[in-house]
């Protein structure tokens, strides 16, 4: 029991600790990691920076958007069409700042709808900006895609690393903010919330607007290693459904839920379906039902019921002994 | 001073006239009680005066200044604040929490986190929760989360403060509790208006009474006047209660 006592007196050092050595690990994973892998855990991450900075706005107020495809198709976009002139970590930059305006114009006219009505406009964004971008790319400049320039593996990885951390950052302060605050009455009662100061539209928009620059700017890293994009690939519908699995599979309650979600995801989904095809989503399909049937919180759920599981089998193993050492004496 | 000002407010829903031609006015440091039969229009009254949606036609004035366009977060600045027939608190916090919304938003200016939580706290505290400020609000008796509304509500620093049925589904000597809650609130110089169908609690606190059929105004007055009200007994009341007040 020494060791449960040790890991919660002193958390907060212990879980600075872990995240160091796993950064650390990440940090050196290129030099003897190989080419595949690396990129695996580039995806892991990337799929971290979606799920978080989608939880960041639909998990706390609660309207469920499928537009992710959107902001990440317009990051993909943003390399295609500044790689040539400008350096990479402003194209990041600018990638998340065009999602963002983007953001606001789309959640000013969309946040009006509640429910399921804002959800599926959010899924229609995605495919009519993927058609509108289709369109002019192909009927008006008779262009088929686009080539990236190849960028070296560890310099992506490193830069999903950072945006990874800074997306974590970002929804942690949030949260514990009164943005968050706010955010969190909107998701609680909309229309109390109104009544009680929070203006709800500002809110909403503006948060709707931050999760997109970091999935924008996932988009920006993400491309070069695409080697070739167009309307189809930049805006598959994919993106939106990615971090909500992420969530739901991690659980969506607190920060560490995505995070978790998303890496044992990516990592299952890219190691797995290189081997075993199309059997790894109707395998991952069960899964997700399962999850959702038997575990609201997702995988995070598990481990603390786990906890409280064993706890109980510990303490009753424990009573036990002592009711027997009672009997003897 | 008349604190809220309402001429010939109306409120149409299609072809229906949930409020139809509503004169009456508060004056500042009074309670008035809102009653009639469900269905009269009171809780549209209430929707709005608190901006939830536009007058079809009237006016009204918050000391002297015309509410109309506003949306329900900029009259709650302006020092209005309410709380709601079926509760409405945030279930996805503890109580405190819900507190602390009305704290930093229902002001308009800036407000601190220290003097948010200070503020948040002492309205807990007026309301006798100050010791379940952890506890997830959905653990709370009905009772209790309609006292929450109240904190939250008191906690946006309101002058004019809208009741609707805070009593509605209480027991008795919770209805007594909630009374004497609503005095202290009038005692901190908030104006109050409540809707209730308990009439032992509109006629034990309130000092005038306006009667609300169809969506029209029927009577306006003294509890006594309007308890021995004939159109009103015969509408609303009925010949028991009466004895009640």
């Amino acid at each position: 029991m020494n060791i449960t006592r040790l890991f919660t007196a002193h958390r907060r050092p212990l879980l600075v600790g872990f995240l160091i050595l796993l950064m650390a690990f990440v940090f050196t994973f290129p030099l003897y990691g190989g080419a595949y892998p690396t990129r695996v855990l580039t995806t892991m991450l990337m799929y971290t920076v979606l799920a978080v900075s989608w939880v960041m706005f639909s998990g706390t107020t609660g309207y469920m958007s499928l537009a992710p495809a959107a902001f990440f198709g317009i990051g993909i976009y943003s390399t295609a069409l500044l790689q040539h002139y400008l350096p990479f970590p402003v194209i990041i930059i600018v990638g998340g700042l065009i999602s963002f305006a983007l953001a606001v114009l789309l959640g000013l006219v969309t946040l009006r709808l509640k429910g399921i009505y804002f959800t599926i406009f959010s899924f229609g964004l995605v495919v009519f900006i993927g058609n509108t971008v289709n369109y002019v790319e192909a009927d008006i400049f008779g262009r088929h895609g686009w080539y990236f320039d190849a960028l070296d593996r560890a310099t992506l990885l490193y830069a999903m690393l950072g945006l990874a951390v800074v997306t974590v950052l970002a929804a942690y302060f949030i949260s514990r903010s009164r943005l968050g605050l706010a955010m969190q009455s909107i998701g609680g009662n909309e229309e109390a919330a109104e009544h009680m100061g929070v203006n709800t539209t500002r809110i909403k928009v503006l948060t709707f607007a931050i999760s997109a620059i970091f999935m924008g700017a996932a988009g920006v890293i993400l491309a070069p290693s695409l080697s070739y994009s167009n309307p189809s690939i930049a805006f598959s519908v994919t993106y939106s459904f990615i971090p909500i699995v992420a969530a739901v599979f991690g659980g969506m309650g607190q920060l560490h839920g995505p995070v978790i979600g998303a890496l044992v995801f990516g990592f299952l989904e890219k190691t797995l379906r290189a081997q075993l095809l199309t059997y790894f989503m109707l395998g991952f399909g069960i899964i997700m039902v399962v999850v959702i049937l038997f575990l609201p919180n997702g995988l995070v759920g598990l481990a603390s019921m786990l906890r409280d599981r064993l706890g109980g089998v510990i303490s009753k193993v424990r009573n036990g002994s002592d009711g027997e050492q009672h009997a003897n004496t | 001073m008349r604190i809220l000002e309402c001429q010939g407010v109306t409120k149409f829903f299609g072809g229906l006239a949930a409020v139809s031609n509503v004169d009456f006015h508060v004056d500042q440091g009074e309670i008035v009680g809102l009653i009639g039969p469900n269905g009269a229009g009171k809780t549209t009254l209430f929707n709005l005066v608190a901006g939830t949606f536009p007058l079809s036609s009237g006016e009204i004035k918050f000391k002297g200044r015309k509410l109309s366009g506003l949306k329900p977060h900029r009259i709650c600045q302006m020092g209005i604040a309410r709380t709601f027939q079926e509760t409405k608190v945030f279930a996805n916090m503890p109580v405190l929490q819900n507190v602390l919304v009305g704290a930093f938003f229902g002001t308009p200016t800036h407000v601190s986190g220290a003097a948010a939580a200070r503020e948040a706290t002492q309205s807990l505290e007026f309301v006798g929760l100050s010791a379940m400020g952890a506890t997830p609000i959905s653990d709370l008796t009905l009772a209790n989360q309609k006292r929450v509304e109240v904190a939250r509500a008191l906690a946006t620093k309101p002058e004019l403060l809208l009741l609707d049925e805070l009593m509605a589904g209480l027991t008795p000597t919770e209805v007594g509790e909630a009374m004497e809650l609503v005095t202290r609130i009038r005692d901190k110089g908030i104006t109050v208006v409540m809707v209730e169908h308990v009439m032992k609690a509109i006629m034990g606190v309130s000092g005038r009474v306006m009667v609300l059929h169809h969506g029209e105004k029927l009577a306006e007055g003294t509890c006594n006047e309007i308890s021995c009200n004939k159109t009103v007994i015969d509408v609303y009341l009925g010949k028991e209660s009466n004895a009640g007040s």
